[in-house]
């Protein structure tokens, strides 16, 4: 007989054949606030879309009330008074307050007719009790993000929910904005609920959380008290694994040509701006969690968002940046985050994919047609220098491996030649051995005297393979680190999460 | 041996443009067969020539269905470039510039589509339905609402005259097809239409100028759809302010008859001149069997459908 509101018992979860999760066990008594830790990919959210009812375990129990209970989809996991707030709200921007508050538990009389009077009651009660100021009848879209959260909130209150599970929620909010949802939060438990708070604000996690689950590689690695430890322990905690990964050896760094000079990138005027200079040869890591604004300040750099102020210096020579079509033909290149949303066309052979950028070069110079061998010869050429075995270049991208997808949208850039090379997450969900292949290749390309900027949300490549590395935390970048300089896991999550400046 | 054999047919048989050419095939035989009067060069050369002015419209509708878009305007410029055209020769303007301004016209509604739909970034599918009304206006005020007959005698010959006995209308189908092959094929900008409908994100980070590419083809199809108009009104000898009315709609369905993905990014070419074919030869063998004109638009819709779905369901398969 436990007196836990909801116990997890070893939990398990795989996602065809990688384990999200092994053996995670978690409790929370009512009036308890869980904080929940890890680095990207530790297994955070598939733990909450198990307790919100969208992923069912592979194998465990959860207990609610001591009791087993399966939470077949997110309308049963809120009936039984859990509810989620994801990063993401989930709210009707055109609507009112008061229509989202009671979107899909519509109060009614007898008649089925709804009862306004009631539910404008009932909101206004509601939304007094967490002191919002705003009007109920107020569009959802006008509203500030911090008060879309407090409706999300009140939305999960008025469903009479008792385990409450907020995904990074402050992640957007303004210091004072978190002041007041921090405030709320006591408050809630106050009255009973149990809230789990996911945060990578360890600031926060340690003002706020009773006690701390850490979770590394979808295992629990250890759960602490905040006035036990130290953030610095946590960190440790979070990231501290030997680091097996072989990564390429780094040449003796000499003094490098500064091939782009990015003065001032500025994606929108209250945005802060950013600025730093990358270097021929070299690997520039850029470390941050998810959020950070780092994909965003490199689609701004190479124009395919649009820039509020870009002031960029290429070879010393000022240049503008207003489309990826500017940047290829100053020879950056862009390999995006989502290699099948925006790397690749998906259902195009490897063929036409691996040409798409360079197709101009393999023209007749006079008359302007494809010269079509060449252009295979090239592809294939460069499919097998990259290892990527294909039946025929005729063959769809949709039917590779995700390792193999990546090289095809690398091979795309090196028949380009470009001079600098964004890489963004460029090993996301590959397996480890094309994992090292990748990094030998980045390797490779610095070499030959390619600048590469490469985002990853792995701290030990980002360590690994990077000459430099550079922080970003809320949009701007907050700290670089020379390349004399030893980086550890620790350092960079301390900038990434803002705990301890050091 | 044997299995490279099958694998070569196998293959040829999911290429969608193969299996429209088979249904085809399949469509001519079963009329042949019913009908004594089909297959007789006077009916095929008679065929050709009506097919010739939808197909001509629904080459320009492949470029812009290729790139994931959709042009409804194309019935209403092609009467405005038409009466344009007719409106010149009887101010005694010279035919071939007569044509040009006729030509000019359609190019410039088309890069207008073109414009509001890459750089306004407005849906596609609304865009035209306004410009649907617009040039159809226009050609409505500029003719009084009246066709434009009178036209000088020497302009029956891009309708009616014949070179090498191939009739003219059939000579500019296949040389459309032809320079529009060649460019699909042979020239970036081809490929460009095709990644963009395939994946227009990744055709814009893998540096495609996305917009230009657009205004092209939709300057491309306002272009094709002159043409036809101008074909249209040397077969007639007029000027129809009301001509086209509903060829939007079977361009599309020449266009998705012949294989082409109405969501963009695969198709040919090629396989819309089956398309456009096999509506006429379906429209000429219901004649010949005097099918009633009622019963033929349903028995059109039908295997439209059955053709989409035939499509569909082998893609969902592979």
């Amino acid at each position: 007989m436990s007196a836990d509101l909801l116990e997890l018992r070893s939990i398990t979860k795989r996602f065809s054949g990688i384990v999200a999760l092994q053996d995670v066990n978690l409790s929370l008594r009512s009036g308890e606030i869980l904080a929940l830790v890890g680095e990207n990919g530790a297994g955070k959210s598939t733990l909450m879309k198990i307790l919100s009812g969208v992923y069912q375990p592979d194998s465990g129990e959860i207990l609610l009330d001591g009791e087993k209970v399966a939470l077949r989809n997110p309308v049963d996991a809120q009936a039984r008074g859990i509810s989620i707030i994801y990063q993401e709200f989930s709210l009707v921007p055109s609507f009112s307050v008061v229509d989202n508050l009671f979107l899909g538990c519509e109060r009614t009389n007898r008649f089925g007719i709804s009862s306004a009077a009631e539910m404008r009651r009932e909101s206004q009660d509601i939304l007094k009790r967490l002191g919002a100021t705003f009007s109920i009848d107020t569009p959802v879209e006008l509203l500030s993000v911090a008060e879309q959260q407090f409706v999300e909130i009140a939305k999960a209150l008025l469903r009479r929910s008792r385990v409450l599970i907020m995904d990074e929620p402050t992640a957007t909010l303004t210091g004072q904005e978190v002041e007041r949802l921090l405030a709320i939060v006591r408050e809630l438990v106050q009255q009973g609920i149990a809230i789990i708070f996911i945060s990578h604000h360890l600031n926060e996690v340690f003002e706020i959380a009773d006690s701390i689950v850490c979770l590394r590689d979808g295992q629990r690695v250890g759960q602490l008290k905040p006035s036990d430890c130290s953030q610095h322990d946590l960190i440790r905690m979070m990231v501290g694994r030997d680091v097996s990964q072989t990564f390429p050896d780094r040449p003796a760094s000499g003094t490098k040509p500064i091939v782009l000079n990015v003065r001032q990138l500025q994606r929108k005027p209250h945005l802060p701006a950013t600025s730093f200079q990358l270097c021929a040869g070299e690997i520039l890591g850029i470390a941050g969690l998810v959020g950070a604004g780092r994909t965003k300040m490199v689609r701004a750099l190479i124009g395919a968002d649009s820039a509020f102020r870009q002031e960029l210096l290429l070879d010393g020579k000022c240049i503008r940046l207003r489309s990826p079509a500017d940047a290829r033909a100053m020879g950056i290149g862009l390999v995006p985050e989502n290699r099948q949303q925006q790397g690749l066309v998906i259902d195009a052979s490897v063929h036409d994919n691996v040409l798409l950028a360079s197709l101009r070069r393999f023209c007749h110079p006079r008359w302007g047609w494809l010269q079509r061998s060449i252009a295979k010869n090239a592809s294939r050429e460069q499919l097998e220098k990259l290892d990527v075995k294909a039946s025929s270049v005729h063959q769809p991208v949709r039917t590779f491996s995700g390792g193999n997808q990546q090289k095809i949208v690398l091979a795309k850039w090196l028949l380009v030649d470009c001079r600098i090379l964004i890489l963004d997450e460029p090993t996301r969900g590959i397996d480890v051995g094309a994992k090292g292949e990748i990094y030998r290749l980045i390797r490779q390309l610095a070499d030959r005297g390619v600048a590469i900027l490469l985002i990853s949300s792995e701290l030990a490549e980002v360590i690994g393979l990077s000459d430099r590395v550079m922080v970003m935390r809320a949009q701007k970048i907050e700290h670089v680190f020379h390349s004399n300089e030893s980086v550890s896991e620790e350092a960079i999550m301390s900038f990434a999460a803002g705990g301890n400046r050091g | 041996m044997a299995s490279e054999m099958n694998r070569h047919w196998r293959r040829a048989i999911e290429n969608p443009t193969v299996l429209a050419l088979i249904g085809l095939i399949i469509l001519c035989l079963a009329m042949t067969c019913v009908s004594d009067r089909f297959a007789t060069l006077d009916n095929f050369s008679n065929v050709a020539r009506q097919v010739s002015i939808n197909a001509i419209i629904a080459a320009g509708m492949t470029i812009v269905i290729l790139t994931g878009g959709i042009d409804l305007s194309v019935g209403s410029v092609m009467a405005l470039s038409m009466t344009f055209c007719t409106g010149a020769m009887l101010a005694h303007v010279p035919i071939p510039i007569a044509v040009l301004i006729g030509l000019l016209t359609g190019l410039f509604f088309g890069a207008i589509n073109g414009v509001l739909i890459a750089y306004a970034r407005l849906p596609a599918i609304i865009v035209t339905l306004a410009t649907m009304e617009i040039p159809r206006g226009l050609a409505l005020l500029y003719t009084g609402g009246y066709p434009q007959s009178g036209l000088p005698a020497s302009f029956a010959w891009i309708g009616q005259g014949e070179f090498i006995g191939l009739p003219i209308p059939i000579i500019v189908m296949l040389g459309v097809f032809g320079i529009l092959f060649a460019l699909l094929r042979y020239f970036p900008t081809g490929r460009y239409f095709f990644a963009m409908g395939g994946n227009e994100e990744a055709a814009r980070l893998s540096g495609v100028s996305v917009e230009s590419n657009k205004v092209l083809a939709y300057a491309i199809c306002g272009l094709t759809a002159a043409i036809s108009g101008i074909v249209l009104s040397s077969r007639l000898m007029s000027g129809q302010p009301n001509a086209g009315t509903g060829f939007e709609l079977d361009a599309i369905a020449a266009v998705v008859l012949g294989g082409t993905a109405i969501r963009g990014g695969r198709g040919s070419i090629v396989g819309t001149l089956i398309g456009a074919m096999t509506l006429g030869v379906l429209n000429n063998g219901l004649n010949l069997m005097s099918v009633s004109p009622y019963t033929q638009k349903v028995l059109k819709g039908v295997i439209i459908l059955f053709a989409i779905y035939a499509g569909s369901a082998r893609r969902n398969r592979s």
